[in-house]
């Protein structure tokens, strides 16, 4: 059974075929796997927000009813948030920790096959309620009661993938925290550890402290619709906006779980390419610290027009605005980190750089939206939406290409085609801005999110958007290609990689042995 | 095998955790097939809860078998503590959500409603006063009484607490190398669990047919049982677990220095233990 691809002595356990991805424990396969997972939830989240975008591509009902279309809406975006963003970084997690900290492998493996094994059952459960009868959930995926009670068949199924969505996530964060604190080599203290390693280590205590509360906000959710109770009956003494209370204590942490591990990748990048070390380390992982403290503190940003007595619309923006400081920090120090330093643009920076200027706007938009008073008028448009797309797609989603361009030559071996990078780079950069900064005006000129019809007055920009969507998604099949060449060829990449990358995983091979570091590494 | 820095012990391919998923999977697509009205949903819910049993006994059998074969080193007994000691914090946070919910209801949402929001009294249930225990202002699920705290949750306190003290004496027993006490304050521990148990399933029925207090009984009765009834849960689970950790005292596992398995048990012990002291102010005696 020897498959003869390592120079490792330690290779006699490769299993042959496909059952060595089912029944795999090494943190090299489940992060694979988890990549090409999320990859493929990409695609898929993908095509819904393309149905959404020819949709609006006309006022009036096109194409589908819209009942369909508010399942599309609250689809792509479970699909993106749980099935191809947070799986993202967990793989990156999987291959780069270990490597990172100069461990063998993560400290529990066998749980991480089981907290990767669970997704794809998690989201065959939650894509097939598209299938069923009254259709799937179409709420939004915030699922606010009275409305999503009305959901059909599809209702207990969609609880239910949420529930093991969040048995996957609290079984992965508790291998990265564990492994962090338990597996460093000797010498790799945590003030030398990598940002990435940092702000991983953050957010996954983040998801510890919060997918448990998802986990009983659906729970209540469950029992009001198929057990009488009254949590968020007013008629029984209990209230609705009590979930959205709940719900936010767990998805506001969630905006951070999805950034902060981008913060991670952007803060490993920019050093490499600018080929000065990271400025400002310490305020680096202190800003992050403090994120996460106050991301417990600002949820009900998210429900200003739902009715709250002022001083708590006061507390929530006045905490809101505070995050600009610990951000700005970064922000800050990934714009000195290039100052004067001897930069070169391959891909990975492309999309750093881009992510630092464009989560910015994003940035800035989230800003205005803290205002309470400004909100009023915000709330529930294209404006948010836009906010949200600018930090997720051009922030999270950016990192997660940088870091797949720049670790993949590790990864894998082969260099990607640097010029087909940059051109995905460049069309990405161009059609993401087509499609999300129009946007911004349709929200501020008061068009609702969510609905699929809208006034004409709307109907020019929501044209520019679809377009610069259908751009946008196409190509991202360029993504794929340039992945799947690389993966099957390509130039011979050196163990370094990149003339200015630092780190334990660049002194291992390309690619790297089945079992990382068998003898710890010295830690200079 | 193969080992690194010392022998820290990765395993190489595992069956249980896909096994594990296939059984979730099934365990709670048959729960939602029954809970749409779909009669096959019951059988599948046996299904999976039949292979989920064998996953966990697969599972725990390997890791003990692996345990008690001397393969774990210190680095693995402190990788495993990590990974309970958070596990247990994900708990927490699970209580959290609902204590939060009994919180909000019973300090904001209730008053509210009941007049403290003159808008909201008005526009909803004109002349409704709010008050505490109560099931709205519709009067959801009709009129019901509540367990006065002084009674069996005060003898439930008492139980529970003892089972902290029991537990505690089991582990100095472990300690000293005294299998015989080791033994006897388990059995102690999971009597205590069990009787709370017996007593906890006593004032449900009670409840249910005398006080017409039931999940039903609008925002009280909601908060009341689901709070209770996930910490009954919990303590059925400790308690299945005490019982293994006795069974393996038994057959001689452990030792003074090395037994992980019984310190987690005890600390979920322990864990249920403060959740039920949190559950006894803010559910009965407040």
């Amino acid at each position: 059974m020897n498959t003869a691809t390592t120079h490792d002595a330690h290779h006699e356990e490769h299993q042959g075929g496909l059952l060595r991805w089912v029944f795999t424990t090494n943190h090299k396969d489940i992060g694979t796997l988890y990549l090409l997972f999320a990859l493929l939830m990409f695609i898929v989240g993908g095509a819904m927000a393309m149905i959404i975008r020819a949709e609006l591509f006309q006022p009036g009902l096109q194409f589908v009813d819209p009942q369909f279309f508010n399942s599309m809406t609250t689809m792509h975006a479970l699909v993106m948030i749980f099935g191809a963003v947070m799986p993202a970084f967990v793989g990156l997690a999987n291959w780069l920790i270990p490597m990172m900290i100069g461990a063998p492998d993560m400290a529990l493996p066998r749980m991480n096959n089981w907290s990767f094994w669970i997704l794809p059952f998690a989201f065959t459960m939650l894509l097939s309620t598209l299938f069923m009868e009254g259709g799937g959930p179409a709420g939004g995926w915030t699922l606010y009661p009275p409305l999503v009670l009305q959901t059909g068949n599809a209702f207990p199924f969609v609880i239910f993938s949420i529930h093991l969505m969040g048995i996957s996530s609290i079984m992965g964060a508790i291998n990265v925290i564990v492994t962090i604190v338990n597996m460093r080599a000797p010498g790799m203290t945590l003030m030398k550890m990598p940002l990435f390693v940092w702000t991983w280590l953050i957010t996954a205590y983040l998801l510890i402290a919060v997918m448990p509360v998802l986990a009983g906000a659906v729970t209540m959710l469950l029992t009001d619709r198929f057990f009488d109770t009254s949590f968020f009956n007013a008629a029984g003494g209990g209230d609705p906006v009590m979930f959205q209370h709940i719900f936010w204590f767990f998805g506001h942490p969630e905006v951070y779980i999805l950034i902060l591990p981008a913060f991670g990748i952007v803060s490993q990048i920019i050093p490499t390419f600018a080929r000065k070390p990271l400025f400002g380390y310490s305020s680096m992982v202190y800003a992050t610290a403090s994120i996460a403290f106050l991301s417990f503190i600002v949820w009900a940003h998210h429900m200003f027009t739902v009715g709250m007595p002022l001083a708590g619309e006061l507390f929530f923006m006045y905490a809101t605005m505070l995050i600009a400081v610990p951000t700005g920090v970064k922000v800050f120090n990934w714009v000195s980190t290039m100052w004067k330093g001897a930069m070169t643009f391959e891909t990975p920076m492309l999309f750093a750089v881009g992510f630092v200027v464009m989560f910015t706007i994003g940035g800035f938009s989230g800003l205005m939206l803290a205002i309470a008073p400004v909100d009023f008028q915000y709330h529930d448009t294209y404006f948010v939406v836009a906010h949200f797309h600018y930090v997720l797609v051009t922030g999270a989603v950016f990192a997660i290409m940088g870091a797949t361009y720049y670790w993949l030559p590790k990864w894998t071996g082969h260099m990607y085609d640097e010029r087909l990078g940059k051109l995905h780079f460049w069309l990405s950069a161009i059609f993401v801005n087509i499609l999300f900064f129009p946007q911004h005006f349709l929200g501020l000129a008061g068009m609702p999110r969510r609905i699929p019809d809208y006034s004409i007055q709307f109907t020019e920009f929501n044209q520019i958007s679809s377009i610069g969507g259908f751009a946008f998604g196409l190509t991202q099949l360029l993504f794929v290609y340039i992945v799947i060449k690389t993966i099957r060829g390509g130039a011979r990449a050196t163990d370094r990689v990149w003339e200015g990358a630092h780190g334990l995983e660049w002194t291992l091979p390309s690619p790297p042995p089945y079992h990382s570091f068998q003898t710890a590494p010295e830690i200079k | 095998m193969s080992e690194a820095h010392g022998g820290y012990y990765i395993p190489h391919g595992t069956t249980w955790p896909i096994i594990g998923s296939i059984g979730l999977t099934t365990l709670l697509a048959g729960a939602a097939s029954l809970l749409n009205g779909a009669s096959v949903g019951s059988a599948m819910m046996f299904a999976g809860v039949a292979i989920m049993l064998l996953m966990l006994f697969g599972w725990f059998g390997t890791v003990i078998r692996e345990s008690e074969g001397g393969m774990y080193n210190a680095q693995v007994d402190k990788s495993f503590r990590w990974g309970m000691a958070w596990f247990i914090f994900s708990e927490v946070m699970f209580f959290a959500a609902f204590f939060g919910a009994l919180y909000y209801a019973r300090v904001l949402a209730v008053p509210w409603l009941g007049g403290g929001d003159e808008v909201t009294n008005q526009m909803l249930w004109n002349g409704w006063q709010a008050a505490w225990p109560t099931n709205g202002p519709a009067d959801i699920g009709g009129e019901f009484e509540t367990i006065p705290a002084w009674g069996i949750p005060a003898i439930n306190t008492l139980l529970l607490l003892s089972s902290g003290v029991t537990v505690t004496f089991a582990h100095w027993a472990l300690k000293k190398n005294n299998r015989g006490a080791l033994v006897l304050w388990l059995i102690a521990t999971v009597a205590l669990g069990a009787t709370f148990l017996g007593l906890q399933a006593k004032e449900y029925i009670h409840a249910y047919h005398e006080l017409n207090l039931t999940l039903g009984s609008g925002i009280y009765g909601s908060t009341f049982f689901m709070l209770t009834g996930f910490h009954g849960m919990h303590v059925t689970i400790g308690a299945i677990m005490l019982t293994i950790i006795t069974l393996r005292a038994m057959k001689g596992h452990f030792t003074p220095d090395r037994h992980f398995a019984f310190e987690a048990v005890a600390w979920y012990w322990h864990f249920v233990d403060v959740v039920w002291l949190g559950l006894f102010i803010f559910v009965y005696v407040l």
